[in-house]
């Protein structure tokens, strides 16, 4: 009992992010444009490196020929590709519409490539997060 | 029939290492320094991961 006020737990939570229009607007142009999402809130420098490594990964996988995933409800490992793929935003749906990266891994290096565009789709999401928790003041 | 460009098994682990690292360091630490800092440290230990994992894989190997 001596202890019971030191037991007793508080419960405070805490205050929910103010929903603002950049915590909605940040996010999505990041994810269409890798680095847009920290350009338009002005962290310029931040902005151009997650812009040029999410790109030039991305157009490396493209360049040796990997494969682009499309939608598709078959392997579990080909519906993961596609969603590495599609957080690539903006890159992936260029190369859908250009018909890029459907042809067959022929070769080790066209392997590398696929799995460089899987990652940038993934670094991409992780940018589009920092990029909300910018726009909530979560993170400077 | 034009071939594509190739990379090396290490020279596609730079690039990764190089891109994935200054994504790594943006959005993990929040101040310049903290982020070049960790920036550096995923690099190399990317890098050094490349060589163990090499050098472990030489031993299954023999």
């Amino acid at each position: 009992m001596a202890n019971s006020s030191a037991d007793k737990k508080t419960t405070t939570t805490a205050p929910a992010p103010p929903i603002t229009t950049m915590a909605i607007v940040a996010p999505a142009i990041g994810w269409l444009i890798p680095g847009a999402g920290h350009i338009i809130q002005k962290r310029w420098i931040r902005g151009l490196l997650l812009l040029v490594s999410i790109v030039t990964m991305f157009v490396i996988g493209l360049v040796i020929n990997g494969h682009v995933y499309r939608p598709n409800g078959g392997d579990i490992l080909d519906i993961l590709g596609f969603v590495g793929d599609v957080g690539a935003g903006g890159l992936y749906v260029i190369s859908q519409a250009m018909g890029y990266g459907q042809g067959a891994i022929a070769h080790a290096v066209a392997d590398y490539g696929t799995k460089f565009m899987i990652v940038a789709g993934l670094l991409n999401f992780i940018s589009v997060a920092d990029a909300y928790h910018i726009a909530i003041g979560k993170k400077p | 029939m034009n071939q594509p460009p190739t990379l090396s098994h290490f020279s596609a682990a730079l690039l990764f290492a190089l891109f994935a690292s200054v994504v790594f360091g943006i959005t993990q630490r929040n101040t310049p320094r903290d982020q070049f800092r960790y920036g550096v440290y995923c690099f190399v230990m990317f890098i050094g991961g490349v060589f163990v994992a090499g050098w472990l894989m030489w031993l299954l190997r023999r």
